[in-house]
C-alpha cells in the first residue's frame, strides 16, 4: 500500500510504545495552580480579578484583549495567591495569576462550577460556534497556540474548502493524539463538523500517520456515513504534521511561500482542538485542562493525563512517578521542536502537548566536527533549502545571501540538525540568521 | 553545541538545557568515514589475492603516510588532532589502492604526503578541499614517476593475455578488447584495487545500502558512461562496447569509491547528476579519442574543480517558491 507524504523530512525513532497503550487518566487538582496570561499566540489577557479573590471552576479571570488574544478562567476553585512574573515552560519569565485551590470546608459543599451553557450541537449556528470557541479561549493544541476562533473568522474574499484535522502526531514519543483518537473519536468528529460548519465548509479529512492503524481505523468508523468525511492515511515521518507537508499529503497543493494555508482553500485543525471545541459547544466547557503524555525513558511510570491548566511541571512529573536517577533533560513539547527546562515550577498550558524526559546517555551531545558537504541536510529539509549553506551564512554574518537563499522560509522542524553526522546546530544557526534577517527587513521597510 | 547544567529549583537535580532538536540520527562523522574503510576492505584483498601480500607494503605506505602527514600538519599548526576520525585512513587506502602493484613504497608515501599536504590540508583540511585528495596525490605521482606508474605486473592466475598491459592500454594501443569474465573476477593487469569488479561491487554495496554513498553519483555515471559510451559506439565500431567502458579500467572503482567523497561532490540532486554524466562523459572522451588510455582518475579531478560552480547553479527550488 503506497501511503501520503511530502519529499524530505526524517525518521526519528518513534517510542510512541511507552505511553500509547495508556489510556488517558484524569490528574487531582495540584497544590497550586500557575495560569499564565499569554497562553496564546497574540496579545496576553488582561486580569480581571485582584489578590485574595475566591474564584471558582470555570471563571473568566483574564479577559481576551484584542482580536488575537484569548480569555484565561480558573480551572479550579480556590483564592488568588499572586499576580507576578512567574516561570513559564517557553524559558522566559511571564505574567501570571497564582491560585491556591481550596477544598470545601466540612460539611460545605463546592461552590457550583461557571461552565457556559450547553448548545446543540445540531443546530447551532456558524455565529454562536465561534463565539462560543472565542469564550472557550479555545487554542490551537499543535503547537503554537494561535487562538482557534481567530482560525474561524478567515477574511473576507477568502474560499476555504476543506478542514484538515491534524491527526499526524509526527512527534516521536508523544500519544496524546492517538488516545484521542482511540477514545474520543465520537468527539474528534463533532468537534470537526462543528468547525466546518463555522468556516461553511462541506469537505473535511483527518490525516493520520500509518504507525497508529488503530487510530486509522477508529476513525474510519467514526466518519462512516457521514456525508464529506474522509480519513487518510499518510506515511510515518517527520514533519508530516507540519501544516504545509499535510496539505501536501493530503490534496498535493503547495502553500506558496510568505502565504497561509487558507490561501490554498485550506484550513488545519489539531485533534486536541476539535475536541476542545466539541466540550465547548456541547458541555459548555471552557479551556481548562491540558491533555498532554509524559513520557521518555527518564520518567519512571509514563502516563497519558488530563491536567488542569497551570499544573506545575513537578506537580506533573510527581503524579507519574518522578524521574529515574539518570533522567538529565526534561522537555516540554516534543523532543524535535520541545523547549528543554530548567525551572521545573513551569506550569503546564493549554496547548502543552507533552513532557519528554531523557536519560544522560540520551541528552549526551555529540562533537561538532567540519561540514562534510555530505548534502543529508539538503536531503532532509522538507522545504528544500540549504541548511549548510544557510547555517554558514547565518555565521558569517551575510544576510543578504542568507535572504536569497530563502533562510526567512525555514519552520525550525530541525530536521536538518537531526540527520548532521558532523553534528553542526543547523536549525539553531538558522534560528538566529531568520531573525536577523527579518530584523534587516524590518529596517529596510522603515527607511523607504 | 554547548551544554547549561543549572540546578533545578527546588529538587537539587542538574538538567541539560540545549535548544531543540534533543534527538539526532545515529550518524557521525567518524562513522561514516570508518564506514568507508571497511567498505575498501574487499578491494585490499582482492589486491591481495591476486598481485601477492607485497601489496601490503604499497598499501600500508599510503595509509601510514596519509596518517602521519595529517597528524604533523595539525601539530604545526597547533590544530586538535584528528586523525581519528578517519578521514586520512581513507584517502591512505584510495590512494594505495590506485597505484599499480609492486609500486615503490617510498614514491607511495611521497603521494600520500602530496594527497594530505597538498590536496587537503592547505584547503583548511577535512570538509574544505577542492579535489579529491587521493587522486591529487595519484596525479602528482603520475607527473613524478611517469615510468613506474604505468609499469604493471600481472596478476597470479593471470590468464593468458596478448599484451602485458592493462585492459584499457589493450584497446588503445592493440585493439583488443578483454572478456567480461576476467573483468569481473579481476585476473587482468591494472591498479590495485581496481581490477575487480566483484570486490568493488561488494564494498560499494555497501556503501549504498548504508546510506553513507549518494546512489546518484553511480547511478548518473553508470547512465553517463551508457550513454556517451553507446552512442560513440554506434558511430564508430572500431570503439569498445559501453560495458566494457562500465567494467575495464577503474570506472566502477572511481564511482563508488572517488566520485562519493562528500567534500568534493555536489550538495544538491540534480548537481549530482550533472557531476556524475560529466565525468562519465570525459571518461569516454579520453579513453576514446585521448592519448591516454583510462581517464577516470582526471575526469574525476576535472569535475571536483565545478563542483562550487554546480552548487550555485543548481539550487533546489523552495517549497512554496513561484518560479
Amino acid at each position: 500500500m503506497i501511503f501520503k507524504t511530502f519529499p524530505g523530512g526524517v525518521h526519528p525513532a518513534e517510542q510512541k510504545e511507552l505511553s500509547e497503550h495508556c489510556a488517558f487518566e484524569i490528574m487531582p487538582d495540584p497544590d497550586v495552580v500557575i495560569l499564565p496570561l499569554s497562553q496564546h499566540l497574540g496579545k496576553q489577557a488582561r486580569p480581571l480579578v485582584e489578590k485574595r479573590a475566591v474564584v471558582v471552576k470555570g471563571q473568566v479571570v483574564a479577559e481576551a484583549d484584542g482580536f488575537i488574544s484569548a480569555p484565561v478562567h480558573s480551572p479550579v476553585n480556590g483564592t488568588v495567591k499572586s499576580i507576578g512574573r512567574e516561570s513559564n515552560a517557553s524559558g522566559f519569565v511571564k505574567d501570571a495569576l497564582v491560585i491556591i485551590p481550596a477544598a470545601p470546608a466540612e460539611g460545605e459543599e463546592a461552590p457550583t462550577q461557571q461552565f457556559l451553557p450547553p448548545l446543540d450541537a445540531a443546530t447551532v449556528s456558524p455565529a454562536d460556534i465561534r463565539a462560543r470557541v472565542k469564550e472557550a479561549g479555545i487554542v490551537g493544541q499543535g503547537g503554537a497556540a494561535f487562538p482557534t476562533f481567530v482560525k474561524l473568522s478567515p477574511p473576507e474574499g477568502k474560499t476555504i474548502e476543506v478542514v484538515i484535522l491534524n491527526g499526524c502526531e509526527c512527534e516521536p514519543y508523544l500519544t496524546r493524539d492517538h488516545r484521542f483518537m482511540l477514545e474520543r473519536p465520537e468527539a474528534i468528529v463533532g468537534g470537526l463538523q462543528l468547525i466546518m460548519r463555522a468556516l461553511g465548509v462541506r469537505k473535511g479529512a483527518i490525516g493520520i500517520e500509518n504507525n497508529k492503524p488503530d487510530a486509522i481505523e477508529a476513525m474510519r468508523r467514526a466518519v462512516q456515513g457521514v456525508e464529506g468525511l474522509e480519513v487518510v492515511a499518510l506515511k510515518t515521518k517527520y514533519p508530516q504534521g507540519a501544516e504545509k507537508m499535510l496539505i501536501k499529503a493530503v490534496n498535493g497543493r503547495e502553500v506558496p511561500v510568505g502565504k497561509l494555508p487558507l490561501d490554498v482553500g485550506a484550513v488545519i485543525q489539531n485533534i486536541g482542538t476539535a475536541v476542545a471545541v466539541f466540550d465547548a459547544v456541547t458541555k459548555g466547557e471552557p479551556s481548562l485542562t491540558a491533555a498532554l503524555t509524559i513520557t521518555g525513558h527518564g520518567i519512571r511510570t509514563p502516563k497519558n493525563l488530563i491536567v488542569p491548566v497551570g499544573t506545575p511541571l513537578r506537580n506533573v512529573i510527581a503524579y507519574c512517578g518522578g524521574l529515574t536517577d539518570d533522567a538529565a533533560k526534561v522537555i516540554v513539547g516534543g523532543p524535535m521542536m520541545g523547549v528543554a527546562q530548567h525551572d521545573l515550577s513551569a506550569p503546564v498550558m493549554k496547548a502543552t502537548s507533552g513532557i519528554v524526559v531523557l536519560t544522560k546517555a540520551q541528552a549526551r551531545a555529540e562533537e561538532e566536527t567540519a561540514c562534510l558537504r555530505c548534502g543529508k541536510c539538503i536531503d532532509a529539509c522538507p522545504l528544500h533549502l540549504q541548511p549548510t549553506r544557510l547555517a554558514r551564512t547565518s555565521q558569517l554574518g551575510m544576510l543578504e545571501q542568507a535572504e536569497e537563499y530563502g533562510i526567512t522560509v525555514c519552520m525550525e522542524c530541525g530536521s536538518c540538525a537531526y540527520t548532521c553526522p558532523a553534528h553542526i546546530p543547523l536549525v539553531q544557526w538558522l534560528r538566529l540568521g531568520k531573525q536577523k534577517v527579518i530584523q534587516m527587513q524590518r529596517k529596510r521597510s522603515a527607511t523607504t | 553545541m554547548s551544554t547549561v547544567t543549572v540546578s533545578e529549583a527546588g529538587g537539587g537535580r542538574d538538567l541539560v538545557i540545549t535548544t531543540s532538536p534533543h534527538m539526532h540520527s545515529r550518524w557521525t562523522t567518524r562513522q561514516v568515514m570508518w564506514f568507508v574503510v571497511l567498505s575498501l576492505l574487499p578491494c585490499v584483498i582482492s589486491a591481495v589475492l591476486f598481485f601477492g601480500v607485497g601489496q601490503l607494503l604499497v598499501i600500508g605506505s599510503a595509509v601510514l603516510f596519509a596518517v602521519g602527514t595529517e597528524a604533523l600538519i595539525q601539530y604545526l599548526t597547533k590544530k586538535p588532532i584528528a586523525i581519528r576520525d578517519g578521514s586520512a585512513v581513507i584517502t591512505g587506502l584510495l590512494l594505495g589502492l590506485v597505484l599499480p602493484p609492486n609500486f615503490s613504497p617510498v614514491f607511495t608515501a611521497l603521494g600520500a604526503i602530496f594527497s594530505i599536504a597538498v590536496g587537503k590540508m592547505v584547503f583548511g583540511g577535512l570538509g574544505y578541499n577542492i579535489f579529491n585528495p587521493a587522486l591529487a596525490g595519484r596525479a602528482f605521482l603520475q607527473a613524478a614517476f611517469p615510468v613506474a606508474i604505468t609499469t604493471w605486473t600481472m596478476p597470479q592466475f593471470a590468464v593468458d593475455t596478448v599484451s602485458k598491459a592493462t585492459p584499457l592500454a589493450a584497446f588503445k594501443f592493440d585493439h583488443v578488447i578483454t572478456g567480461m569474465q576476467p573483468l569481473v573476477i579481476g585476473n587482468v593487469g591494472g591498479s590495485l584495487g581496481e581490477t575487480s569488479a566483484i570486490a568493488v561491487l561488494i564494498g560499494g554495496g555497501f556503501l549504498l545500502v548504508t546510506r553513507v554513498a549518494n546512489w546518484r553519483i553511480p547511478l548518473s555515471m553508470l547512465v553517463g558512461v551508457l550513454l556517451f559510451g553507446g552512442i560513440i559506439w554506434l558511430i564508430d565500431p572500431a570503439a569498445p562496447n559501453p560495458l566494457f567502458h562500465v567494467f575495464a579500467g577503474s570506472f566502477l572503482f572511481g564511482a563508488m569509491f572517488m566520485a562519493t567523497d562528500y567534500v568534493t561532490s555536489p550538495v544538491t540532486n540534480l548537481g549530482l547528476w550533472i557531476y556524475g554524466m560529466g565525468i562519465s562523459l570525459i571518461i569516454v572522451l579520453i579513453r576514446v579519442y585521448g592519448g591516454l588510455p583510462e581517464g577516470v582518475m582526471y575526469s574525476i579531478l576535472f569535475m571536483n574543480a565545478f563542483v562550487p560552480l554546480i552548487n550555485r547553479y543548481t539550487r533546489p527550488k523552495i517549497f512554496g517558491e513561484v518560479a
